[in-house]
Protein backbone atom coordinates (compact mmCIF):
# COMPACT_ATOMS: atom_id res chain seq x y z
CA UNK A 1 0.00 0.00 0.00
CA UNK A 2 1.38 3.53 -0.88
CA UNK A 3 1.63 5.61 2.26
CA UNK A 4 -0.76 8.01 1.34
CA UNK A 5 -3.71 5.28 1.47
CA UNK A 6 -3.13 3.94 4.81
CA UNK A 7 -3.12 5.76 8.43
CA UNK A 8 -0.31 5.92 10.17
CA UNK A 9 -0.70 5.02 13.96
CA UNK A 10 0.05 8.76 14.72
CA UNK A 11 -2.64 9.86 12.38
CA UNK A 12 -5.00 7.29 13.77
CA UNK A 13 -4.94 8.43 17.31
CA UNK A 14 -4.76 12.03 16.14
CA UNK A 15 -7.99 11.39 13.74
CA UNK A 16 -9.69 9.63 16.68
CA UNK A 17 -9.40 12.91 18.64
CA UNK A 18 -9.65 15.52 16.12
CA UNK A 19 -13.04 13.57 14.89
CA UNK A 20 -14.52 13.15 18.21
CA UNK A 21 -13.76 17.11 18.59
CA UNK A 22 -15.92 18.00 15.09
CA UNK A 23 -19.09 15.51 16.26
CA UNK A 24 -18.68 16.85 19.64
CA UNK A 25 -18.98 20.50 18.35
CA UNK A 26 -21.59 19.68 15.63
CA UNK A 27 -23.43 17.19 17.96
CA UNK A 28 -23.50 20.55 21.18
CA UNK A 29 -24.45 22.67 18.03
CA UNK A 30 -27.59 20.87 17.12
CA UNK A 31 -26.32 20.18 14.05
CA UNK A 32 -26.06 16.32 14.38
CA UNK A 33 -28.23 13.83 16.17
CA UNK A 34 -25.46 10.82 17.44
CA UNK A 35 -28.49 8.56 17.05
CA UNK A 36 -28.42 9.29 13.37
CA UNK A 37 -25.05 8.89 12.84
CA UNK A 38 -24.61 5.47 14.58
CA UNK A 39 -27.47 4.50 11.85
CA UNK A 40 -25.83 5.59 9.09
CA UNK A 41 -22.19 3.82 10.13
CA UNK A 42 -24.47 0.66 10.57
CA UNK A 43 -26.10 0.87 7.16
CA UNK A 44 -22.40 1.22 5.49
CA UNK A 45 -21.34 -1.78 7.98
CA UNK A 46 -24.04 -4.08 7.45
CA UNK A 47 -26.61 -3.07 4.86
CA UNK A 48 -24.91 -1.96 1.79
CA UNK A 49 -22.89 -3.85 0.22
CA UNK A 50 -21.77 -5.70 -3.34
CA UNK A 51 -23.95 -8.61 -2.31
CA UNK A 52 -26.40 -6.17 -3.51
CA UNK A 53 -25.19 -5.68 -6.73
CA UNK A 54 -24.35 -9.33 -7.11
CA UNK A 55 -28.11 -10.10 -6.83
CA UNK A 56 -29.03 -7.54 -9.44
CA UNK A 57 -26.49 -9.39 -12.13
CA UNK A 58 -27.81 -12.95 -10.95
CA UNK A 59 -31.34 -11.81 -12.00
CA UNK A 60 -29.63 -10.09 -15.32
CA UNK A 61 -27.97 -13.29 -16.03
CA UNK A 62 -31.08 -15.30 -15.23
CA UNK A 63 -33.54 -13.26 -16.72
CA UNK A 64 -33.71 -11.48 -20.73
CA UNK A 65 -36.02 -9.06 -20.23
CA UNK A 66 -35.09 -8.00 -16.57
CA UNK A 67 -30.91 -7.26 -18.71
CA UNK A 68 -33.34 -5.62 -21.15
CA UNK A 69 -34.97 -3.07 -18.78
CA UNK A 70 -31.47 -3.11 -16.55
CA UNK A 71 -29.89 -1.98 -19.43
CA UNK A 72 -32.70 0.92 -20.34
CA UNK A 73 -33.33 2.23 -17.39
CA UNK A 74 -31.08 0.68 -14.43
CA UNK A 75 -32.73 2.03 -11.52
CA UNK A 76 -36.53 1.97 -12.54
CA UNK A 77 -35.18 -1.71 -13.15
CA UNK A 78 -33.53 -2.32 -9.69
CA UNK A 79 -36.54 -0.52 -7.79
CA UNK A 80 -38.56 -2.99 -9.75
CA UNK A 81 -36.73 -5.71 -8.93
CA UNK A 82 -37.70 -5.25 -5.11
CA UNK A 83 -35.04 -7.19 -3.39
CA UNK A 84 -32.43 -4.33 -3.04
CA UNK A 85 -34.19 -1.51 -1.78
CA UNK A 86 -34.24 1.17 -4.25
CA UNK A 87 -31.49 3.02 -5.55
CA UNK A 88 -30.78 6.56 -6.36
CA UNK A 89 -31.66 8.40 -9.96
CA UNK A 90 -28.72 7.95 -12.71
CA UNK A 91 -28.08 4.48 -12.17
CA UNK A 92 -26.49 3.32 -15.77
CA UNK A 93 -26.00 -0.61 -16.42
CA UNK A 94 -23.43 -1.01 -18.81
CA UNK A 95 -22.68 -5.16 -20.15
CA UNK A 96 -19.67 -6.59 -20.62
CA UNK A 97 -19.60 -8.64 -24.21
CA UNK A 98 -17.29 -11.35 -25.85
CA UNK A 99 -15.88 -7.99 -27.69
CA UNK A 100 -16.55 -5.18 -25.36
CA UNK A 101 -14.89 -4.73 -21.72
CA UNK A 102 -16.47 -1.85 -19.68
CA UNK A 103 -14.23 -0.24 -16.40
CA UNK A 104 -15.65 1.99 -14.15
CA UNK A 105 -13.32 4.90 -12.76
CA UNK A 106 -13.80 8.51 -11.67
CA UNK A 107 -10.54 10.44 -12.43
CA UNK A 108 -12.02 13.89 -10.84
CA UNK A 109 -12.98 12.07 -6.82
CA UNK A 110 -14.53 8.83 -6.01
CA UNK A 111 -18.11 8.49 -7.64
CA UNK A 112 -19.24 5.38 -7.37
CA UNK A 113 -22.68 3.09 -7.48
CA UNK A 114 -22.65 3.30 -3.64
CA UNK A 115 -26.13 2.22 -3.35
CA UNK A 116 -25.65 -0.44 -5.15
CA UNK A 117 -22.15 -1.95 -4.34
CA UNK A 118 -21.26 -0.02 -0.62
CA UNK A 119 -18.55 2.53 0.00
CA UNK A 120 -15.81 2.19 -2.56
CA UNK A 121 -12.29 0.45 -1.99
CA UNK A 122 -9.20 2.09 -1.05
CA UNK A 123 -7.98 1.32 -4.38
CA UNK A 124 -10.77 2.86 -6.16
CA UNK A 125 -10.11 6.45 -4.86
CA UNK A 126 -6.40 6.04 -5.19
CA UNK A 127 -4.00 8.13 -7.12
CA UNK A 128 -2.73 5.08 -9.51
CA UNK A 129 -6.41 3.89 -10.10
CA UNK A 130 -7.90 7.40 -10.87
CA UNK A 131 -4.69 8.15 -13.42
CA UNK A 132 -3.94 5.14 -15.23
CA UNK A 133 -7.46 3.90 -15.76
CA UNK A 134 -8.76 6.18 -18.49
CA UNK A 135 -4.82 5.80 -20.47
CA UNK A 136 -3.77 2.14 -19.20
CA UNK A 137 -6.92 0.36 -18.71
CA UNK A 138 -4.59 -3.04 -19.61
CA UNK A 139 -2.28 -1.83 -17.57
CA UNK A 140 -4.86 -1.14 -14.80
CA UNK A 141 -6.39 -4.77 -15.46
CA UNK A 142 -2.99 -6.70 -15.48
CA UNK A 143 -2.41 -4.63 -11.63
CA UNK A 144 -5.73 -7.46 -10.99
CA UNK A 145 -4.23 -10.13 -12.90
CA UNK A 146 -6.84 -9.74 -15.58
CA UNK A 147 -5.82 -9.96 -19.29
CA UNK A 148 -8.35 -9.63 -22.18
CA UNK A 149 -7.49 -10.80 -25.69
CA UNK A 150 -5.79 -8.06 -27.71
CA UNK A 151 -8.54 -7.50 -29.84
CA UNK A 152 -11.16 -6.53 -26.97
CA UNK A 153 -12.56 -3.47 -27.39
CA UNK A 154 -12.09 -1.76 -23.84
CA UNK A 155 -14.54 1.10 -22.79
CA UNK A 156 -13.78 3.03 -19.72
CA UNK A 157 -16.66 5.36 -18.21
CA UNK A 158 -15.06 8.67 -16.37
CA UNK A 159 -17.57 9.26 -13.95
CA UNK A 160 -17.35 13.06 -14.41
CA UNK A 161 -21.33 13.66 -13.11
CA UNK A 162 -24.09 11.93 -11.19
CA UNK A 163 -24.83 9.41 -13.25
CA UNK A 164 -23.35 5.79 -11.59
CA UNK A 165 -22.41 2.89 -13.89
CA UNK A 166 -22.77 -0.52 -12.87
CA UNK A 167 -21.18 -3.14 -15.27
CA UNK A 168 -22.68 -6.49 -16.05
CA UNK A 169 -20.08 -9.22 -16.31
CA UNK A 170 -19.58 -11.88 -18.48
CA UNK A 171 -21.78 -14.85 -17.56
CA UNK A 172 -19.44 -17.46 -16.87
CA UNK A 173 -19.22 -20.98 -18.96
CA UNK A 174 -20.62 -23.42 -16.63
CA UNK A 175 -23.40 -22.26 -15.29
CA UNK A 176 -26.49 -23.54 -16.97
CA UNK A 177 -29.16 -23.98 -14.83
CA UNK A 178 -27.89 -22.45 -11.77
CA UNK A 179 -30.35 -20.45 -9.41
CA UNK A 180 -29.61 -17.07 -9.05
CA UNK A 181 -28.68 -17.39 -5.45
CA UNK A 182 -25.74 -19.53 -6.87
CA UNK A 183 -24.93 -16.97 -9.55
CA UNK A 184 -24.92 -14.50 -7.18
CA UNK A 185 -22.04 -16.22 -5.43
CA UNK A 186 -19.85 -15.86 -8.62
CA UNK A 187 -20.19 -11.85 -9.11
CA UNK A 188 -17.53 -10.11 -7.40
CA UNK A 189 -17.31 -6.40 -6.72
CA UNK A 190 -14.70 -6.00 -8.78
CA UNK A 191 -16.16 -7.35 -12.02
CA UNK A 192 -19.27 -4.78 -11.46
CA UNK A 193 -16.71 -2.03 -11.75
CA UNK A 194 -14.60 -4.04 -14.67
CA UNK A 195 -11.38 -4.64 -13.00
CA UNK A 196 -11.97 -8.37 -12.74
CA UNK A 197 -14.33 -11.07 -13.92
CA UNK A 198 -16.85 -13.31 -12.43
CA UNK A 199 -15.35 -15.86 -10.52
CA UNK A 200 -15.65 -19.87 -12.40
CA UNK A 201 -17.86 -22.24 -11.00
CA UNK A 202 -14.63 -24.21 -9.60
CA UNK A 203 -13.77 -20.86 -7.63
CA UNK A 204 -16.63 -21.00 -5.37
CA UNK A 205 -17.00 -25.08 -4.84
CA UNK A 206 -20.08 -26.82 -5.43
CA UNK B 1 -10.04 24.06 -11.35
CA UNK B 2 -6.27 22.79 -12.17
CA UNK B 3 -6.00 21.04 -9.18
CA UNK B 4 -4.25 17.85 -8.46
CA UNK B 5 -7.47 16.25 -7.90
CA UNK B 6 -7.63 16.24 -12.09
CA UNK B 7 -5.53 13.19 -11.89
CA UNK B 8 -6.44 10.80 -15.32
CA UNK B 9 -3.64 10.10 -17.36
CA UNK B 10 -1.07 11.51 -14.69
CA UNK B 11 2.11 9.32 -14.72
CA UNK B 12 4.23 8.48 -11.89
CA UNK B 13 1.70 6.94 -8.79
CA UNK B 14 2.57 3.23 -9.44
CA UNK B 15 0.70 -0.22 -9.36
CA UNK B 16 -2.51 -0.41 -8.01
CA UNK B 17 -2.73 -2.16 -5.13
CA UNK B 18 -6.28 -3.95 -3.82
CA UNK B 19 -6.29 -4.99 -0.33
CA UNK B 20 -7.77 -8.79 0.35
CA UNK B 21 -10.63 -8.64 2.51
CA UNK B 22 -10.79 -5.03 3.34
CA UNK B 23 -12.90 -3.60 5.90
CA UNK B 24 -15.79 -1.00 5.17
CA UNK B 25 -13.59 1.42 7.62
CA UNK B 26 -10.22 1.09 8.66
CA UNK B 27 -10.87 2.94 12.06
CA UNK B 28 -13.84 3.56 13.76
CA UNK B 29 -13.29 7.68 13.48
CA UNK B 30 -13.55 6.91 9.29
CA UNK B 31 -17.20 5.74 10.01
CA UNK B 32 -18.07 8.86 12.01
CA UNK B 33 -16.23 11.02 9.32
CA UNK B 34 -18.99 9.91 6.47
CA UNK B 35 -21.61 9.84 8.77
CA UNK B 36 -21.11 13.79 9.85
CA UNK B 37 -20.66 14.23 6.10
CA UNK B 38 -24.28 13.00 5.02
CA UNK B 39 -25.78 14.22 8.26
CA UNK B 40 -24.67 17.98 7.68
CA UNK B 41 -25.57 17.13 3.78
CA UNK B 42 -29.14 16.24 4.75
CA UNK B 43 -29.37 19.18 6.88
CA UNK B 44 -28.34 21.43 4.02
CA UNK B 45 -25.09 22.93 5.01
CA UNK B 46 -24.16 22.85 2.19
CA UNK B 47 -24.28 20.75 -1.01
CA UNK B 48 -22.03 17.74 -3.16
CA UNK B 49 -20.27 20.24 -5.38
CA UNK B 50 -19.28 22.62 -2.81
CA UNK B 51 -18.21 19.41 -0.86
CA UNK B 52 -16.32 18.10 -3.59
CA UNK B 53 -14.93 22.16 -4.91
CA UNK B 54 -13.80 22.37 -1.15
CA UNK B 55 -11.69 18.91 -1.37
CA UNK B 56 -10.03 19.79 -4.57
CA UNK B 57 -9.12 23.12 -3.24
CA UNK B 58 -6.62 21.72 -0.40
CA UNK B 59 -3.13 22.39 -1.14
CA UNK B 60 -1.73 19.26 -3.49
CA UNK B 61 0.48 17.97 -0.17
CA UNK B 62 -2.45 17.89 1.99
CA UNK B 63 -4.35 16.40 -0.58
CA UNK B 64 -1.94 13.60 -1.92
CA UNK B 65 -0.81 12.75 1.67
CA UNK B 66 -4.16 12.59 3.47
CA UNK B 67 -5.78 9.57 3.90
CA UNK B 68 -9.22 9.64 1.90
CA UNK B 69 -11.53 10.15 5.23
CA UNK B 70 -8.54 12.52 6.95
CA UNK B 71 -9.12 14.30 3.60
CA UNK B 72 -12.93 14.34 4.40
CA UNK B 73 -12.43 15.49 8.02
CA UNK B 74 -10.72 18.49 6.77
CA UNK B 75 -13.49 19.31 4.28
CA UNK B 76 -16.23 18.83 6.80
CA UNK B 77 -14.55 21.48 9.04
CA UNK B 78 -13.42 23.69 6.54
CA UNK B 79 -16.93 23.81 5.27
CA UNK B 80 -18.70 24.02 8.61
CA UNK B 81 -16.33 27.56 9.16
CA UNK B 82 -16.98 29.01 5.92
CA UNK B 83 -20.91 28.55 5.85
CA UNK B 84 -20.88 29.67 9.60
CA UNK B 85 -22.15 26.85 11.30
CA UNK B 86 -18.81 26.76 13.73
CA UNK B 87 -16.12 28.87 14.61
CA UNK B 88 -12.46 27.97 14.51
CA UNK B 89 -12.09 28.05 18.07
CA UNK B 90 -15.19 25.98 18.86
CA UNK B 91 -12.71 22.87 16.59
CA UNK B 92 -9.90 23.98 19.00
CA UNK B 93 -11.69 23.51 21.98
CA UNK B 94 -13.83 20.58 21.24
CA UNK B 95 -17.15 22.23 22.24
CA UNK B 96 -19.73 24.72 21.11
CA UNK B 97 -18.93 28.29 22.56
CA UNK B 98 -21.25 30.11 20.42
CA UNK B 99 -24.71 30.20 18.82
CA UNK B 100 -25.79 27.80 16.80
CA UNK B 101 -26.91 29.21 12.74
CA UNK B 102 -30.20 27.84 11.62
CA UNK B 103 -30.17 25.09 8.87
CA UNK B 104 -31.75 25.15 5.93
CA UNK B 105 -33.32 22.15 6.29
CA UNK B 106 -34.29 19.55 9.27
CA UNK B 107 -31.63 17.83 11.26
CA UNK B 108 -31.05 14.19 10.06
CA UNK B 109 -32.41 11.52 12.47
CA UNK B 110 -32.18 8.03 12.77
CA UNK B 111 -35.46 7.43 10.75
CA UNK B 112 -34.49 9.69 8.16
CA UNK B 113 -30.82 7.93 7.28
CA UNK B 114 -31.81 5.53 4.61
CA UNK B 115 -33.65 8.17 2.36
CA UNK B 116 -30.32 10.28 3.33
CA UNK B 117 -28.32 7.43 1.89
CA UNK B 118 -30.06 7.17 -1.18
CA UNK B 119 -28.26 9.43 -3.94
CA UNK B 120 -30.35 12.20 -4.68
CA UNK B 121 -31.94 13.27 -7.92
CA UNK B 122 -30.36 15.78 -9.82
CA UNK B 123 -32.44 15.84 -12.69
CA UNK B 124 -34.48 19.06 -12.90
CA UNK B 125 -37.46 20.12 -15.78
CA UNK B 126 -35.68 20.77 -19.18
CA UNK B 127 -36.42 24.19 -20.30
CA UNK B 128 -35.08 24.02 -23.60
CA UNK B 129 -34.33 21.10 -25.72
CA UNK B 130 -30.62 19.37 -25.95
CA UNK B 131 -28.47 20.60 -28.38
CA UNK B 132 -26.84 17.58 -29.59
CA UNK B 133 -28.34 14.16 -30.81
CA UNK B 134 -27.09 10.85 -30.15
CA UNK B 135 -24.08 10.79 -33.04
CA UNK B 136 -22.99 14.40 -33.01
CA UNK B 137 -19.60 14.84 -33.48
CA UNK B 138 -18.78 17.64 -30.85
CA UNK B 139 -15.31 19.22 -29.36
CA UNK B 140 -14.95 20.00 -25.81
CA UNK B 141 -14.22 23.36 -25.09
CA UNK B 142 -10.39 24.17 -23.79
CA UNK B 143 -11.36 26.33 -21.25
CA UNK B 144 -9.65 26.77 -17.55
CA UNK B 145 -12.06 27.86 -14.84
CA UNK B 146 -10.30 28.39 -11.37
CA UNK B 147 -13.34 26.81 -10.12
CA UNK B 148 -14.79 24.16 -10.18
CA UNK B 149 -15.13 22.34 -12.78
CA UNK B 150 -16.16 18.47 -14.01
CA UNK B 151 -14.59 18.95 -17.49
CA UNK B 152 -10.89 16.65 -16.76
CA UNK B 153 -8.20 18.20 -18.31
CA UNK B 154 -6.94 15.36 -20.16
CA UNK B 155 -10.38 15.54 -22.43
CA UNK B 156 -10.25 19.38 -22.97
CA UNK B 157 -10.44 20.44 -26.71
CA UNK B 158 -10.91 16.73 -27.53
CA UNK B 159 -12.82 15.27 -30.55
CA UNK B 160 -15.95 13.16 -29.31
CA UNK B 161 -19.12 11.40 -29.94
CA UNK B 162 -22.23 11.94 -28.38
CA UNK B 163 -23.01 8.75 -27.29
CA UNK B 164 -26.29 8.87 -24.64
CA UNK B 165 -28.00 12.15 -23.47
CA UNK B 166 -28.50 11.58 -19.57
CA UNK B 167 -31.22 14.27 -18.80
CA UNK B 168 -30.97 17.95 -17.74
CA UNK B 169 -29.34 17.90 -14.91
CA UNK B 170 -27.87 20.26 -12.06
CA UNK B 171 -24.75 22.20 -13.40
CA UNK B 172 -21.86 21.84 -10.78
CA UNK B 173 -19.89 24.25 -11.97
CA UNK B 174 -22.77 26.64 -10.90
CA UNK B 175 -24.00 24.81 -7.58
CA UNK B 176 -20.39 24.45 -6.26
CA UNK B 177 -20.31 28.21 -6.37
CA UNK B 178 -23.35 28.62 -4.28
CA UNK B 179 -24.53 30.18 -7.84
CA UNK B 180 -28.40 27.55 -7.75
CA UNK B 181 -28.93 24.64 -10.07
CA UNK B 182 -28.52 26.18 -13.26
CA UNK B 183 -29.38 23.16 -14.91
CA UNK B 184 -28.03 22.07 -18.47
CA UNK B 185 -28.43 18.98 -20.60
CA UNK B 186 -25.86 16.66 -19.45
CA UNK B 187 -24.48 13.83 -22.54
CA UNK B 188 -22.04 10.83 -22.28
CA UNK B 189 -19.37 11.47 -24.77
CA UNK B 190 -16.94 9.12 -25.98
CA UNK B 191 -13.87 9.48 -27.08
CA UNK B 192 -11.15 7.06 -28.86
CA UNK B 193 -8.07 6.85 -26.52
CA UNK B 194 -5.74 7.92 -29.93
CA UNK B 195 -7.88 11.43 -29.26
CA UNK B 196 -6.92 11.80 -25.90
CA UNK B 197 -3.78 10.11 -25.52
CA UNK B 198 -1.56 10.31 -29.22
CA UNK B 199 -0.80 8.03 -31.70
CA UNK B 200 0.84 5.16 -29.43
CA UNK B 201 -2.26 4.99 -27.54
CA UNK B 202 -4.16 1.89 -27.29
CA UNK B 203 -6.20 1.21 -30.33
CA UNK B 204 -8.82 -0.72 -28.94
CA UNK B 205 -9.61 1.93 -26.09
CA UNK B 206 -12.51 4.29 -25.80
CA UNK B 207 -13.23 6.81 -23.15
CA UNK B 208 -16.32 8.66 -22.16
CA UNK B 209 -17.34 11.71 -19.57
CA UNK B 210 -20.34 12.94 -18.74
CA UNK B 211 -19.99 16.57 -20.45
CA UNK B 212 -22.38 18.81 -19.54
CA UNK B 213 -23.88 21.18 -22.41
CA UNK B 214 -21.42 24.71 -21.90
CA UNK B 215 -17.90 22.23 -22.23
CA UNK B 216 -19.01 21.25 -26.04
CA UNK B 217 -19.42 22.55 -29.19
CA UNK B 218 -20.63 21.12 -32.57
CA UNK B 219 -17.90 19.82 -34.22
Amino acid sequence: MPPHDHDHGSELSEMSLRVRALETVLTEKGYVDPEALDAIVETYETKIGPRNGAKVIARAWSDAAFKRALLEDATKAVAEFGEVGRVGDHLVAVENTSKLHNIVVCTLCSCYPADLLGLPPVWYKSAPYRSRAVRDPRGVLADFGVNLPSDTEIRVWDSTAETRFLVVPLRPPGTEGWDEERLAALVTRDSMIGTGRAKNPEEVGP
Amino acid sequence: MNGLHDMGGMDGFGKVEPEAGEPVFHAPWEGRVIALTRAMGAAGAWNIDMFRATRESQTPSVYLNSSYYKSWALVVEALAVKRGYVEPDELAAGHALHPARSLPREVLRRDGVPASIRRARFERPSTSPPLFEVGARVRTKNIHPATHTRLPRYARGRLGVIDRVLGFQVFPDSSALGSGDAPRWLYAVVFDGRELWGADADATLKVSIDAFEPYLEAA
